[in-house]
């Protein structure tokens, strides 16, 4: 029996099949992947994501910390509200996470980070906050609903009842308002538009609810990775782990190498890898025939060595297979996956897949 | 609640077979077995003539989660398969036991047919939900 979230008894009225993530009772789906995936491509879908943990960094220094802990920087946030993606990397320059942090206020800064590594990040958390005066909040009271798709910023307006609705429409993306204990931010996992709402467990509930009469479509964690798939964003765990350079997970974006004193934990590592080592590269993969590619599948290169799918699976949105891959340096443009001892054929393609309900690549 | 055709053999491997008068038998996987997978996306069939030994591959099924074999369940050379589910595998998920169909084999003369009745079957359903 793992730990439930305030919304557990909602999912098995729903009939969701019932899984195991990071220690938490999730719904897996609840009844058809597919279509709850096409519904978030084409409408507006549901997620209970009250797995995840919120956890809140306040503090007279916690802008320097934060600046120190993370490898992208948090001085880029100029507005109240504004979010940035980052990893927090170990002293060797490995991914200990990938999470959002969000500017709340002067000193007041709000960190959403994975459930599977959450007893992992917050021991880490606390100890680098030793000698900054910055104390860290885990917001484990709160629930979180995210709403996606093309219609979830219209349906949440009309139905999240204590927020002013003009102001939630005007939320840019990347940005949340907070307002009370109700937390609104326009981000997600599924390379569509909508929002993500942390907030006491009544108000979402409630919310649930009145999202569910307006036919939004509750969507699982199946539906959430074939999304997160097709939108090219990684998975903690799966594309990326303690062992992996963020250069060599198509996370280098989200390095801020400037300023250059900015003594970020796993600086120097990432700085050297990056200036001394030939990286691998992180890219798209799709298949050329019929069958689906899966996790940890050899990719074989023509004269280089061999690569790995770090995720693989059924676009259903394409209506064929696709993966993320880690394949040798080089410009080639094809290359074979073993598939059950057999090889397919595969191009390499640039990440992402699918973005707003359009394909990116031909 | 899975509904079990009575008519029809069952293995413990989670499929069903249906004897047909010409002597051939008809196999596909069961109503628990495609609601475990998930929605089904690929099906990967044997060539009609080829020879399979019984506990041998016999078809993959692959839904969004995860890839499974499908064993022969009893020798004998495939003398159909279900192209419908090259295009529409989702067949297997809403109508497992007649439209979603895999493979029909002509049995070795003589060969093993190690199978379940529907209240076998029914049993072993009990356990794994107990």
């Amino acid at each position: 029996m793992g730990s439930k979230t305030p919304l557990y008894k909602k999912h098995l009225d729903a009939g969701a099949k019932i899984v195991d993530f990071g220690g938490w009772d999730m719904p897996l789906h609840y009844g058809s992947q597919l279509d709850e995936h096409h519904a978030v491509r084409q409408g507006a879908g549901l997620f209970d994501v009250s797995h995840m943990t919120v956890v809140d960094i306040v503090g007279a220094s916690s802008r320097d910390f934060l600046r120190r802990l993370l490898a992208n920087d948090v001085a880029r946030l100029k507005q109240t509200g504004k979010a940035l993606y980052t990893c927090m990397l170990n002293d060797a320059g490995g991914v200990i996470d990938d999470l959002i942090v969000y500017l709340l206020a002067e000193n007041r800064y709000r960190l959403i980070v994975n459930a599977a590594t959450r007893v992992n990040d917050l021991a880490w958390i606390v100890r680098h906050a030793a000698g900054f005066q910055v104390t860290v909040e885990e917001r484990g009271e709160l629930a979180m609903l995210a709403v996606q798709g093309p219609d979830a910023r219209r349906l949440t307006a009309e139905n999240l009842l204590d927020i002013d609705r003009n102001s939630l429409l005007a939320l840019k993306p990347f940005s949340a308002i907070e307002q009370d204990n109700l937390f609104v931010a326009r981000t997600g996992y599924t390379g569509e538009d909508g929002f993500e709402i942390v907030a006491a467990p009544p108000a979402i509930l409630a919310l649930w609810d009145r999202l569910v009469e307006a036919d939004v479509t509750p969507c699982g964690l199946g539906a959430r990775d074939t999304l997160r798939l097709e939108a090219g964003m990684n998975l903690y765990g799966t594309d990326m782990d303690a062992a992996t350079s963020p250069l060599e997970a198509g996370l280098a974006w989200t390095v801020a190498w400037e300023p250059a004193d900015r003594n970020f934990i796993g600086r120097a590592a990432v700085q050297t890898a990056r200036d001394t080592q030939e990286l691998q590269r992180f890219v798209g993969l799709l298949l050329e025939s019929k069958g689906v590619l899966r996790n940890h599948q050899r990719v074989v290169v023509e004269g280089l060595a061999d690569g790995e799918i770090t995720s693989g699976g059924f676009s259903p949105t394409m209506q064929r297979s696709i993966a993320m891959a880690r394949v040798p340096a080089g410009n080639f443009t094809h290359a074979q996956v073993e598939v059950r001892k057999r090889l397919l054929d595969v191009r390499i393609v640039k990440l992402p897949f699918v973005r707003n309900g359009s394909v990116l690549v031909e | 609640m899975s509904e079990l055709p009575g008519d029809l053999q069952y293995t413990k491997d989670h499929e069903w077979l249906r004897q047909e008068e010409d002597g051939s038998v008809t196999i596909g996987i069961t109503d628990h077995a495609q609601s475990a997978l998930g929605d089904l996306v690929y099906v990967e069939l044997p060539e009609v003539g080829q020879d399979l030994q019984a506990g041998g591959e016999m078809a993959v099924v692959e839904s969004v989660k995860a890839a499974s074999d499908v064993y022969a369940p009893v020798s004998g050379s495939v003398l159909a398969v279900n192209d419908e589910l090259a295009d529409d595998p989702e067949r297997i998920n809403t109508d497992p036991y007649e439209e979603g169909w895999i493979v029909r084999l002509q049995p070795e003369q003589g060969g093993e047919h190690e199978t379940l009745t529907p209240d076998e079957y029914q049993t072993l359903l009990d356990e794994l939900d107990g």
